[in-house]
């Protein structure tokens, strides 16, 4: 629950600028913000990466354990995903147990991740039915500045894609060796400001937005994830063109994620 | 410990801020002891064994007969008679609660606006999300922010945007004797109010107020430096549409300045051409 | 702490007097402050020292959340310390756990001590410190990356709080433990100094040490505080101050 209001100016203003084809910082409609993506930030973890769009600031941490197949899948390791939309990172978050925005922000991040086989669950299994890995994917938001999805699934690719086995400290393999990243799944967040639907929404255009749609590509053109959020509502042909563009930035932020573009 | 701090004087918010901090002042951090060569210790400071010290971090500040910590971060601080520019957070029956960026909300009580508004009927002149401009009346020790919308240039806000400094920020975005602001107004055309509280109206065609919000965010960015105001002309005339169209675009008249706060309050929406009041109605001159 | 017949100890202190990561037993480990290294926060400060990573943010003075905490004479100072579950070998499950409670309460209550809260009555002050990687001392990073959060948010306070953690390893007494001090050794004494008036506003012991020994611990930890002290000082002085390049640095 957030006390802070936005002025009505401002979101009136951000919708103004967007009939004009304009926006609140001067970036094109289909132009994201500056990306940068530092792997290996935190050496605790098995993998992490922390990841700023423009003034929003995400850390992921990858834990991996190991621990028990799922009944149903004895064949397959453990992958959870959890977002924490910490107060340290903005005045419109509270302390306590997760908001449904984090809730929503996990989920999505763990859709794509998943349905993209961003890493082969299989491999991850060490004894079926008794032994397997549990990879952990901890998302920790330090600065809100809208566009969490993006940026919190671009932390999870960079973490993974960096990650190290602990086989050797859990007495499971001879040395560690690399997690096998299958799959690069990105998301890829629109809002919609009136007719103008913009790409990678700062926190006063979300707070503007009339509705909000994310697509998650991967490299091999399949789309893994979708969530429409907010109030507002998308025609079919609004979301085929978000597609369209969700594959043209996707390349260039899966270079990024795997620290091989800019 | 706990107990030695509370000998010093009792502080009330951080008053007189000089409009003009330069990099000759010198930077204090809390704990560090002020050569306060026999002045009293005013905002910012307090002082135990005899000996005064910084409470917050800022710039030192020599007004005789006190010396004080002018702050250089920190939520707006009210003063009486700042005039502010506040969002409706809450409603109620007589009174709308407006957040100004102070530590508290500040009631607007109905009888402070120029409407004659009847009990439960607040919600008809204010809604939560709209802004407006207001002048600190009173402030009481239990941290109460009376603020008044009676008075010359306070209304309700209509169109244009709002941008957000540091309040430490706002006698750097005004500048001496408001040149910093007539510069910004004079080469965009915009119409600009600042509130003490760090929070501005900027009305104009959108790129007018583009190129405000930039000039401010150079203002905000930039280190306790001189040569702000010619770094803040040279963008302007860099990005002015009339050097590309080779037309010299003339200073604006500071037509209204003395129109009545009605005007102010409830004008229109400006039109794409820009014109408009191009003065800084409450511009810190009063600190 | 110490626990016998522990495989692996290591040696903690070597004939030469070094300890494991080669310091003296009067030795900090590499600290960096970075001061304002959050743009949506009233204050916040990035502290790495040792194998530590801790950022702290404050917000407020502010209306209180929830109301019942309002307190009339003056600010409520809250503060949630947390580990991100990556923080620490073996990952640590999110949410509240006691021994974070403890430290949120013992922090908040170092800073009432030194914080001007009777300026701001009925306003709550948030102090938030998240801990990103973790080595020993965590709970003093945290306190210090906090308190210039606080000079950054312009918080009014006697002083700002310098802390580190002195213990007893191998036989000595140690400043600055790290991790393995921190499991192999005898004592650990977290402590927070008010320079100002050489007063301590945070203190805590596990492990256990004689009178003399407790002596020199408080000796060695003053002196460590007021090492960080400077840290501290130039971050906020570096961030303030009049600089060719000012142009705030992410």
């Amino acid at each position: 629950m957030s006390e802070e209001v936005t002025a009505e100016i401002l979101t009136t203003h951000v919708l103004d600028l967007a009939a004009h084809g304009k926006r609140l910082d001067d970036r094109g409609p289909d132009e994201y913000r500056k990306i940068t993506v530092e792997p290996g930030f935190v050496t605790t973890a098995d993998g992490s990466a922390l990841v700023r769009i423009g003034d929003t600031a995400v850390l992921c941490g990858i834990k991996l354990e190991p621990g028990k197949p799922f009944a149903d899948t004895p064949n397959a390791g453990v992958l959870t995903t959890n977002a924490e939309l910490i107060p340290l990172s903005s005045p419109v978050f509270e302390p306590g147990p997760p908001q449904p925005g984090a809730i929503e922000v996990s989920r999505v991040v763990d859709r794509a991740i998943r349905a993209a086989e961003t890493i082969d669950l299989t491999r991850l299994c060490v004894t079926p039915g008794e032994k397997s890995w549990v990879c952990y994917v901890d998302i920790h938001v330090l600065d809100h500045g809208g566009n969490l999805i993006d940026a919190a699934q671009l932390a999870a690719l960079g973490a993974l894609t960096h990650a190290t086995m602990p086989a050797k400290r859990f007495g499971i393999a001879e040395a560690d060796y690399p997690l096998e990243v299958v799959h690069y799944p990105v998301e890829c967040t629109f809002v919609r400001l009136g007719e103008a639907i913009v790409v990678d929404p700062t926190f006063d255009e979300e707070r503007a937005a009339q509705g909000r749609v994310t697509v998650a590509t991967d490299e091999t053109g399949r789309i893994v994830a979708m969530q429409k959020g907010l109030v507002g509502a998308f025609s079919p042909d609004d979301i085929k063109t978000t597609v369209e563009r969700a594959f043209h930035h996707g390349e260039r932020m899966r270079a990024i994620a795997r620290g091989v573009g800019a | 410990m706990g107990g030695s701090h509370r000998t010093g004087p009792r502080r009330r918010g951080r008053g007189g801020s000089s409009p003009h901090p330069s990099g000759d002042r010198v930077l204090v951090l809390p704990g560090e002891e002020i050569p306060s060569q026999g002045l009293k210790p005013g905002p910012g400071t307090y002082r135990v064994g005899g000996k005064v010290y910084a409470s917050i971090l800022g710039l030192l500040s020599p007004r005789p007969p006190f010396v004080q910590v002018i702050p250089l971060s920190g939520r707006y601080i009210p003063k009486p008679n700042d005039v502010v520019i506040g969002t409706v957070t809450d409603v109620q029956g007589t009174f709308w609660l407006l957040d100004i960026g102070a530590p508290r909300w500040a009631p607007l009580h109905m009888t402070g606006t120029p409407w004659k508004v009847d009990v439960g009927e607040t919600e008809r002149y204010l809604r939560v999300g709209e802004s407006v401009v207001v002048r600190v009346e009173n402030l009481d020790p239990t941290g109460r922010i009376g603020v008044t919308m009676l008075g010359e240039g306070l209304g309700k806000l209509e169109g244009g945007s709002i941008v957000h400094v540091s309040p430490a920020r706002v006698p750097r975005v005004v500048g001496r004797n408001g040149s910093m602001i007539e510069t910004i107004t004079r080469h965009t055309g915009a119409q600009v109010a600042v509130g003490q509280n760090g929070r501005i109206w900027v009305d104009g065609a959108p790129e007018a107020i583009h190129r405000v919000r930039e000039a401010l965010r150079m203002i905000s960015e930039d280190g306790q430096r001189r040569g702000l105001t010619e770094r803040v002309d040279s963008y302007l005339k860099s990005t002015s549409r009339s050097r590309d169209e080779g037309v010299e675009e003339p200073p604006r008249e500071h037509a209204h300045r003395d129109a009545p706060a009605q005007d102010f309050a409830s004008s229109p929406p400006p039109t794409d051409s820009g014109e408009g009041p191009d003065d800084e109605r409450f511009d810190g001159e009063n600190n | 702490m110490g626990s016998v017949g522990a495989k692996d100890v290591p040696v903690l202190l070597s004939p030469e007097g070094l300890r494991v990561d080669g310091r003296r037993v009067n030795e900090l480990r590499p600290i960096k402050i970075t001061a304002g290294a959050l743009k949506h926060a009233d204050g916040s400060a990035f502290v790495e020292w040792g194998q530590n990573k801790v950022m702290a943010a404050v917000y407020g003075p502010r209306e209180v959340h929830p109301r019942h905490l309002q307190q009339n004479t003056k600010a409520v100072i809250q503060c949630k310390y947390n580990m991100a579950a990556f923080s620490v070998d073996e990952r640590k499950r999110p949410g509240l756990d006691r021994r974070s409670q403890e430290i949120s309460k013992v922090i908040a209550e170092a800073f009432e001590s030194v914080v001007f809260a009777e300026e701001f009555p009925r306003t709550s002050i948030d102090i938030y410190i998240e801990v990103l990687q973790a080595n020993a001392g965590t709970r003093c990073a945290g306190l210090v990356a906090a308190s210039v959060a606080l000079a950054d948010a312009g918080i009014p306070m006697a002083d700002l709080l310098p802390a580190v953690a002195v213990g007893k390893a191998g036989g000595a007494i140690i400043l600055d433990l790290k991790k393995e001090e921190d499991n192999f050794g005898e004592a650990d004494l977290p402590m927070a100094l008010v320079p100002q008036s050489g007063r301590l506003v945070l203190l805590q012991m596990e492990g256990h040490m004689t009178r003399d020994e407790l002596a020199t611990a408080l000796d060695l930890g003053v002196q460590g505080c007021r090492g960080i002290y400077e840290v501290m000082k130039q971050a906020l002085r570096d961030r303030y101050s009049v600089a060719p390049a000012a142009e705030a640095g992410a």
